[in-house]
């Protein structure tokens, strides 16, 4: 994978290892805190938990819908509660489970998917959450994060544990791009803006956001100054940015590692058609299940790439 | 009644068992929320009370019985018992449970799926006291159950779990995965009961689902203790409840042979609706209430029959 590169990011480590060493570190001050999990720890690195705190820690076997059911349960008792699986295993099979047992009666849950994205590679469509984030913010209750780095996401481990209510948090699998490279300045549903400029907006999120700010080194390289935002929260959406975005920009490109349909961006077009209508582009995954190869040529082959942004940056600015 | 006493006096201080009901105080308050399940739902036109019938000795025995210490004015008091409705379509039995024991007023009960009334059709822990799991997707409460029962174990805290769930309901692959891995954690903090009415929705269960037996096999082999009662019988229902306290590293489950509709007849008749999500008539709540104060002056329920006869009428319907 060489999103970044090209404008001089560093890979730091997956942020699925950053998650599970923050896990650690309020595991240490958090003596309430039990993580669950279901037969994959060594995958969402919530065995780094369980290695240090194994009292505090269950693993319910494959078993997604008791999983959940077990966490909800565990959080009416007055603990506070985070359960970890692959995305589409959490999110899919466990749906419904989210739903009644955390979203309905608004337990303090907090869910985190790893394996999100076409990045993880070779283990195939099976394996990829691209589905979670429409899935996780179809729930009323629910508040849906995607951090981008490894920074950001032990910010976003420390702030979803501090959050009162349910949460999912979308993890993944390979090491991707540093772009906080100071550490991250991370609230709850307030975007960052990465780089400012008034012709158009790209809006990202997850390893989209490295990718957004290599399109917006090229696009600036033709003349055409973007605005970066990582939307690092989902749900509840910065619509105040969306519509900033909009006014002082013009044009609003999305972008993500995820299904169009449902996704990030759509919800980024309701806010815009509702605020301030402007031409807008779409960056994701258009309606169709990915496939095995390696991440850099899964990115290219299904239109996640820089030049895709750049594409659609362009697109939108034809229709100023 | 076994002679035993649940808990001592101190235990009954210092955990504050609300109710310690003798048998024949039991069989009158039975009696009583029967009456409240088929009024209230006959009232409200819309309902299960068939499905909440089958299961009211069970939930009397649990609250008023000394069985369940629990705070009706501090409902989320940390030691106290909790009691599960996993077939949450039994609410209204579960609802005039709550107002018996002092939750919330009785005449609440008048409100039954009115748009102002936190007693919905199917029970919102948000808004009603005393529930402890918002359900109604069946399959769900055994695993926070569970759930409960580990944050009990994790925090050292003296409380049992009781999940009711139904037998239908034990088509949900979620059950299963809840007693497996409860037998796993050993959480002796949990107990199941098994409503076994015999029919589901479409029809009787030895149609739907032949396989779900052999039942106590099943449980048996997922790692638990397992009984078999008759569910009415009030005495039977007592002594399950006190045997299981003996039982310790294992989860348990009772099978409760019931009855849907408690045996009153407007619920045998030979249409599949009369068993399940439709609630009596006016008329025909008369008779019911009737053949309950008969009932309950000669204790028939003991008398049960647990397989009654099937038509082939009894397994089509609309619902």
């Amino acid at each position: 994978m060489d999103i970044g590169k090209s404008i001089g990011l560093d890979y730091g480590l997956p942020i699925r290892n950053a998650f599970g060493e923050a896990l650690v570190e309020v595991g240490r001050e958090n003596a309430n805190l039990i993580v669950l999990d279901g037969d994959v720890g060594n995958s969402t690195r919530t065995n780094y938990f369980r290695d240090e705190f194994p009292d505090r820690f269950f693993n319910v076997g494959i078993a997604e819908s008791n999983l959940i059911g077990v966490a909800s349960g565990l959080a009416a008792a007055g603990k506070e509660v985070l359960a970890a699986s692959f995305a589409c295993f959490l999110l899919c099979n466990a749906y419904d489970q989210i739903r009644m047992s955390i979203a309905f009666p608004q337990e303090n849950v907090k869910l985190v998917g790893s394996h999100s994205g076409i990045s993880i590679g070779e283990d195939g469509p099976s394996q990829m959450g691209i589905e979670d984030i429409a899935l996780a913010s179809s729930l009323p209750n629910v508040t849906v994060v995607a951090p981008a780095d490894e920074p950001s996401m032990r910010a976003a481990t420390r702030a979803i544990l501090e959050h009162e209510g349910p949460v999912y948090l979308r993890s993944g699998r390979p090491k991707v791009p540093i772009v906080y490279e100071n550490g991250a300045d991370f609230e709850l549903g307030k975007a960052n803006q990465l780089r400012d400029g008034g012709d158009v907006t790209i809006i990202a999120y997850g390893l989209m956001v490295a990718a957004a700010l290599e399109a917006a080194a090229e696009l600036a390289d033709d003349g055409v100054e973007a605005r970066v935002l990582d939307m690092h929260t989902v749900k509840p959406l910065d619509e105040e940015a969306v519509e900033q975005a909009a006014r002082e920009t013009g044009a609003v490109v999305t972008a993500e590692e995820h299904l169009l349909n449902g996704g990030m961006g759509s919800e980024v077009a309701r806010v815009v058609a509702e605020r301030h209508p402007v031409p807008m582009g779409f960056v994701g995954i258009r309606n169709t299940y990915a496939q095995s190869g390696e991440p850099q040529e899964l990115l290219e082959m299904y239109g996640l790439m820089p030049t895709d942004i750049k594409d659609a940056v362009n697109r939108a600015l034809s229709h100023k | 009644m076994t002679d035993r006493e649940v808990s001592s006096p101190a235990e009954m201080e210092e955990r504050r068992c609300p109710y310690n009901y003798a048998m024949d105080e039991l069989e009158d308050t039975a009696y009583r929320l029967s009456r409240d399940i088929i009024e209230m739902t006959t009232r409200a036109g819309s309902g299960h009370p068939s499905s909440s019938l089958s299961a009211i000795d069970i939930m009397t025995a649990l609250y008023f019985g000394g069985i369940m210490c629990y705070k009706p004015d501090d409902p989320d008091w940390p030691d106290r018992d909790r009691f599960i409705l996993s077939k949450g379509h039994g609410c209204p039995g579960l609802y005039a449970v709550l107002a018996e024991a002092g939750y919330f007023d009785a005449a609440l009960l008048d409100t039954l799926r009115e748009i102002e009334s936190p007693l919905e059709g199917h029970p919102n822990k948000l808004v009603v006291p005393g529930v402890e799991a918002s359900t109604g997707s069946l399959g769900q409460g055994l695993s926070i159950g569970l759930g409960h029962a580990l944050a009990g174990k994790v925090d050292d805290r003296p409380y049992q779990v009781y999940v009711l769930i139904g037998d239908g309901e034990a088509d949900q692959g979620q059950i299963w995965e809840a007693a497996m891995s409860a037998a796993k954690f050993q959480a002796d903090n949990l107990t199941a009961i098994l409503d076994y009415n015999k029919f589901q929705q479409s029809g009787p269960v030895r149609e739907v689902m032949p396989t779900l037996e052999p039942l106590v096999d099943k449980w048996a082999a997922f790692g638990w203790d397992v009984r078999e009662i008759d569910g009415h019988d009030m005495e039977i229902v007592m002594q399950a409840l006190h045997d299981i306290r003996n039982i310790e590293n294992q989860p348990q489950m009772i099978i409760a042979h019931t009855l849907k509709g408690r045996g009153l007849s407007p619920f045998e008749k030979n249409d599949v609706n009369r068993k399940h999500g439709v609630p009596l008539t006016e008329e025909e709540a008369d008779t019911a209430l009737e053949e309950l104060r008969e009932m309950k002056e000669v204790s028939a329920y003991a008398e049960a029959q647990f397989e009654p006869e099937i038509t082939p009428e009894d397994r089509y319907g609309e619902i």
